[in-house]
């Protein structure tokens, strides 16, 4: 099952669903698998200002932590506080509920240098290649 | 971050059911060894409120048997093994010359001649060389490493004993705690003691490789979880159980870490680091092992710094979420002034100050007391 083809994907595993010019974001299901059990979500607040593919905030699993990359540029105009409450919603529906940010985007153009949902599987796939522990 | 490829790491005898359960396998000790299954925090809930069982066949087991098995052990731990009565195990420590902790094993006496001695994986290889070292000629003593053998289960959380009762018989549930004994179990046989690293009530079993797939099966198909080396380090974590390598090691003495209660002076017996650990207990320590419980949001991980005030004064050996209370928790050195119930201090979370509160141990009390002992 490929990952949902309504929106795009950055190579940090993040997704953007455009609608107009706004933006809701998120992480993908491979990066919640990868992570484990999310316990912290620390997220940046509306009003906030972002730019491609800096970093905005983390996510924090028992195991590790991983900072999130804006995966389009503008302006924050609404953070998911029932994932900052639920961590746990991140792991169990990455690409639904568990959302994180709304965006005002300020150059859709931005969109471009992201991903296809199928450049995205293939990306994937050749990263768990090189990850694999052998045969 | 590629890991070894698996060709090159030992597997357990049950490795294959790991696969088949769907686990992640991680690198640990050399081994090939599953992290979690359905997810750390599930597996830990698991144990805290019904039962769980960990593949810990990684882990060393060596048998010490003959006449003069205690006297000889006597010479390596720093446990008095020739007190412990017949069908007991305790808790001690194998010290290097000047004191410093270099394994912390679990030390078994079957009966008068049989001791089994349980170890870290990590060390397993340099515990039975340096068990070995003490042997002196005309020593009525023999040494089997049967951790190649044998495999190792950890059964943990309150119904554990109902689940193993049912499979092995109600002479499991009717074992004290820290009491052990062999049992059979289908055409085998099986060592089954009542203790674990968990804080919970549990069991640790020692039996061939045919018998441990086969109780691992039943185990889970009576209900019980599968739970690996993630929520592993979480229960003890939450027990404030030491980890080696991490909260003690050879740089470590057992007085800092509140680990002089496995060191026995007053037989006066000699065995190895003795007299240096007397120098240290007379004179005192000047830093202590101590639990932090964090008060704010973010996860404590080893190696942060720990401040009071300004000012570093220590780093974290251990840390992590804690799945019960909803924070992180930690453990660290701190200067023995410090190490006081309700100090206020300070853990640098790459680069930001999580106010940490010092908290008398454990940090969850779990079905089982975890201080089974006199004040240290």
């Amino acid at each position: 099952m490929g990952s949902p083809s309504d929106r795009k994907y950055s190579k940090e595993h993040e997704w953007v669903k455009l609608d107009g010019d706004t933006a809701r974001v998120g992480i993908t299901d491979y990066a919640q698998d990868q992570l484990g059990d999310i316990v912290y979500v620390d997220l940046p607040e509306a009003g906030a200002s972002l730019t491609q593919f800096e970093k905005m905030g983390e996510i924090e699993s028992v195991k590790a932590v991983s900072d999130l990359f804006a995966p389009v540029g503008g302006d924050v105009i609404a953070t998911n506080h029932a994932v900052v409450e639920k961590p746990e919603l991140v792991n169990s529906d990455p690409f639904g509920e568990g959302w994180l940010l709304e965006v005002r985007v300020g150059d859709a153009s931005e969109m471009e240098k992201l991903l296809s949902a199928e450049e995205y599987d293939a990306f994937t796939e050749s990263e768990q290649r090189d990850e694999a522990l052998g045969p | 971050m590629s890991g070894t490829p698996t060709a090159t790491l030992r597997k357990t005898s049950l490795y294959d059911l790991h696969e088949r359960q769907g686990a992640r396998i991680v690198p640990f000790a050399g081994w090939a060894m599953p992290v979690q299954y359905r997810g750390i925090v599930e597996e830990h809930r698991a144990v805290r409120e019904r039962a769980g069982v960990f593949d810990v066949s990684h882990m060393g087991r060596l048998f010490v048997v003959g006449a003069d098995a205690g006297r000889f052990l006597r010479k390596a731990l720093t446990f008095d093994v020739t007190s412990l009565p017949e069908g007991r195990g305790h808790y001690t420590l194998l010290c290097n010359e000047d004191g410093g902790i270099s394994d912390d094993p679990y030390v078994y006496r079957l009966d008068e001649q049989r001791f089994l001695v349980v170890g870290n994986a990590v060390n397993a290889d340099r515990d039975r060389d340096r068990i070995e070292a003490q042997l002196a000629p005309g020593m009525d003593v023999e040494l089997l490493d049967r951790q190649e053998q044998t495999v190792m289960l950890a059964v943990q959380g309150p119904t554990a004993s109902g689940h193993l009762a049912r499979i092995i018989g109600p002479e499991v549930a009717a074992l004290e705690k820290r009491a052990c004994t062999e049992l059979p179990f289908m055409q085998y046989k099986l060592f089954v003691a009542r203790t674990g690293y968990t804080g919970e009530d549990g069991f640790e079993l020692v039996t061939s490789p045919e018998a441990g797939r086969a109780l691992w099966r039943q185990l889970l198909a009576d209900g019980v979880e599968p739970c690996g080396l993630g929520a592993r380090d979480t229960l003890r974590l939450e027990a404030a159980l030491p980890l080696w390598g991490h909260d003690i090691d050879e740089s470590t003495n057992p007085y800092e870490a509140g680990l002089g209660w496995v060191v026995s002076l007053d037989d006066g017996a000699q065995f190895v680091g003795r007299d240096a650990l007397m120098r240290i207990k007379e004179r005192g320590v000047t830093r202590k092992l101590t639990c932090l419980l964090a008060q704010g949001r973010g996860v404590i991980r080893e190696g942060y710094g720990v401040l009071h005030e300004r000012e570093l004064v220590g780093s974290v050996s251990s840390g992590t979420y804690s799945p019960t209370l909803g924070v992180s928790i930690a453990m660290a050195y701190v200067p023995a002034e410090l190490a006081v119930e309700g100090t206020e201090l300070a853990v640098d979370v790459r680069g930001k100050r999580l106010r940490v509160r010092v908290v008398k141990r454990p940090f969850v009390k779990g079905s089982q007391p975890a201080i089974e002992r006199a004040a240290s």
